[in-house]
């Protein structure tokens, strides 16, 4: 499962994630069909237009047995947890998160490679993982890669404020809390900032860039690809 | 159109923002230290609370007739109030049978529900907050912006300015002497009350003891130093037994103020026995309904799980924004985002529920395990039915074409066009944020170029 940002904006990050898996041994499939989990009308309440849309993704991704992979814990809670609200009656999908997918289904908890990633990094947890009971999976592979130094983020807890649709209903709330993440995340000077989740990724990296800081925001995949 | 809670964000002064921020940040890691310092599992203990609480919701008809016949065993007098007007219409009444006009008043939340406090003072009596927050509050003519640190978005020179105004001492920021200021009026005021009113933090039903927990001896002052002591509990604050305290007073006290328990801890069975000298010969209590009957019915029921612990509010990275003036409700926070529309209705408090990320914080740090995020997602969808949503977004729109792939391709190519398009989502994107560059379905590209070869 692509997700649309990754579909609209951020193509590397799905490259990225096909790589890993084939890298790992897995046949991968992308159904051209895909669009969009459901989870934009659902956060927004509108329950009846988000049934539409997740039973379309649900005809197109989850009819054939295969094992769904996405590179967003939020997508992955939305097929988990909001398909269980939008459809109480029906044992919900079960989409794994890439990093829960590979720590957790195949059993690797460390990234086995010669090449060495010298960077110091601000790794940003992603909220979404919580809803589906992630922890440091992501971290974990990160740190593993020889070179890379996780830099301690205060208040490393907090979200970074993008919630969807609260980022542009709520902008003045969004963007203050998503400024004190920014500056949790700078503290410690990182050469870049990286999470699990493009939603909060594009967030932070919109306002950094706004504010003509040129730091790199990277998806963790997209490292995982490089130092194959 | 936005929640009342961003448009309060736009118009909360920095300072007060920074209180909150600051104290609710300092709370936050207070309660991690305190909670791994008693518990090897601490998240095991808040699985295990949430059951508790859970048997309590399961069998809250039986538990409050077993703890109204224990109380009644105990000398206590027992009142049930389906609202807060009979509520306020019972307590008023006793009070006008008790002595004086002089209210002392140990912190209640179900009292501030209610507003109790006008009720009063519009029929002639003057009740006096005596727990420190709530008595700047008083004084100060404000409300409570949490439920456990009443004045979390007030600092030190604020404080100690309100109390110049009041007479009560020089300017000073240090807190013993601002502390001693409050202390001295208070027990002036302590001296001559005869009526004292309290809250429940947890009513024991196999027993029917009334159990507070503070750290000033305000409390204790307010309940057992005057002549007719009574105490307002919703009817959702029980436990079973006495023995379950064993698990609720540390996890009370460690996720509240990141204490392994609190200064003080009351165990009130009821009026001075003859053989006594000290003690209310009246203890009163009142059961309050007040909209969660209805709440038990529907699916924001686990929300009467709540201790009133404050952790959720202090780890929301919304609540930090705007402390609790900014919910406009008794209850703020992730807390009081379900438990406000859940009392009050979606239409009046539907709003609510959209002020938050949905980052799940709450649910995380929670004693009892609730699951907010998904009440709030519920609500919204509640509030969106009953037609009172804000926002309002053409999703059939982008339903429509995310069920049609055609449509959706050829909208990932119109992606750059975006910015041109006058459209207040965008304005508000922009507001403090670059938009990432299109990069018009390269994954697309990739893919058929990859298949292809």
């Amino acid at each position: 499962m692509l997700t649309c940002l990754c579909d609209a904006f951020y193509g590397n990050v799905g490259i990225a994630t096909v790589k890993v898996l084939e890298h790992l041994g897995c046949k991968v499939n992308f159904n051209e069909k895909q669009t969009c989990c459901g989870q934009p009308p659902f956060n927004a309440g509108d329950w009846k237009q988000a049934r539409e849309v997740a039973n379309y993704a649900k005809s197109i991704l989850f009819d054939n047995g295969q094992t769904v992979v996405t590179p967003s814990a939020s997508c992955a809670a939305m097929t988990r947890e909001g398909y269980h609200l939008l459809f109480p009656d029906q044992e919900p999908p079960h989409a794994f998160e890439l990093s829960e997918f590979i720590v957790n289904e195949l059993g690797i908890t460390k990234w086995v490679t010669t090449k060495a990633y010298n960077k110091k990094i601000a790794f940003h947890r992603a909220c979404h993982g919580r809803g589906i009971g992630l922890t440091n999976e992501a971290e974990n592979l990160i740190a593993s890669i020889p070179g890379v130094e996780l830099v301690p983020i205060r208040n490393a807890e907090q979200c970074c404020g993008f919630g969807g649709a609260f980022c542009v209903v709520e902008p003045h709330l969004s963007g203050e809390i998503g400024r004190a993440k920014v500056e949790t995340l700078l503290e410690n000077q990182p050469d870049e900032i990286v999470s699990g989740d493009m939603g909060c990724l594009m967030h932070l990296g919109g306002m950094l860039h706004k504010d003509g800081n040129k730091i790199p925001i990277r998806h963790y995949a997209e490292i995982l690809a490089e130092t194959i | 159109m936005s929640t009342r809670v961003e448009k309060y964000s736009n118009t909360i002064k920095p300072e007060t923002a920074a209180n909150v921020s600051n104290a609710s940040q300092a709370k936050t890691a207070q309660r991690v230290t305190a909670l791994h310092a008693f518990y090897d599992d601490p998240d095991q203990m808040q699985r295990w609370a949430s059951k508790v609480k859970g048997y309590v919701l399961d069998h809250l008809a039986e538990l409050l007739i077993q703890f109204e016949t224990n109380c009644i065993k105990n000398g206590i007098v027992v009142h049930w109030a389906e609202d807060a007007k009979e509520a306020n219409d019972v307590i008023l009444g006793l009070c006008k049978q008790g002595a004086g006009t002089t209210i002392v008043k140990a912190k209640s939340m179900a009292t501030e529900e209610i507003h109790l406090n006008k009720h009063l003072e519009q029929n002639g009596f003057q009740p006096i907050e005596t727990d420190l927050g709530e008595f700047v509050v008083q004084i100060d003519d404000d409300v409570p912006t949490h439920i456990v640190t009443p004045i979390i978005h007030k600092n030190r020179g604020e404080i100690s300015k309100s109390f110049l105004r009041e007479n009560l001492g020089p300017e000073t920021t240090v807190p013993e002497e601002l502390a001693a200021q409050a202390r001295a009026h208070l027990r002036s005021k302590f001296r001559g009350a005869k009526i004292g009113i309290s809250g429940v933090n947890f009513g024991i039903a196999d027993t029917g003891r009334i159990v507070l927990v503070e750290n000033e001896g305000n409390s204790r002052l307010s309940t057992t130093a005057v002549d007719l002591h009574i105490a307002v509990m919703g009817i959702e604050k029980l436990l079973p037994t006495e023995q379950d305290l064993a698990t609720f007073l540390p996890l009370l006290a460690g996720s509240a103020t990141g204490q392994r328990i609190t200064t003080y801890t009351h165990f009130i069975t009821g009026p001075k026995q003859v053989d006594q000298t000290d003690g209310p010969s009246e203890v009163h209590i009142v059961l309050l309904d007040n909209g969660r009957s209805k709440i038990m019915a529907g699916d924001y029921r686990d929300i009467l799980k709540c201790i009133r612990c404050g952790a959720c509010l202090n780890v929301c990275p919304v609540y930090r924004q705007v402390g609790g003036h900014g919910y406009a409700h008794v209850y703020s926070g992730p807390l009081g985002a379900v438990l406000a529309p859940g009392l009050e209705g979606v239409k009046a408090y539907g709003d609510l529920a959209k002020a938050s990320s949905l980052c799940g914080a709450c649910e995380e740090v929670c004693p009892v395990k609730i699951p907010i995020p998904r009440m709030l997602l519920q609500l919204r969808d509640e509030t969106f039915r009953a037609g009172a949503n804000t926002d309002h977004i053409p999703w059939r729109v982008f339903a429509m074409g995310a069920t049609k792939p055609f449509i959706w391709k050829s909208g990932l190519m119109m992606v750059p066009m975006a910015p041109l398009v006058p459209h207040p989502l965008a304005a508000a994107w922009k507001s403090s944020r670059d938009l990432p560059k299109n990069e018009q379905a390269s994954f697309r590209k990739w893919w058929s170029k990859k298949v292809g070869a």
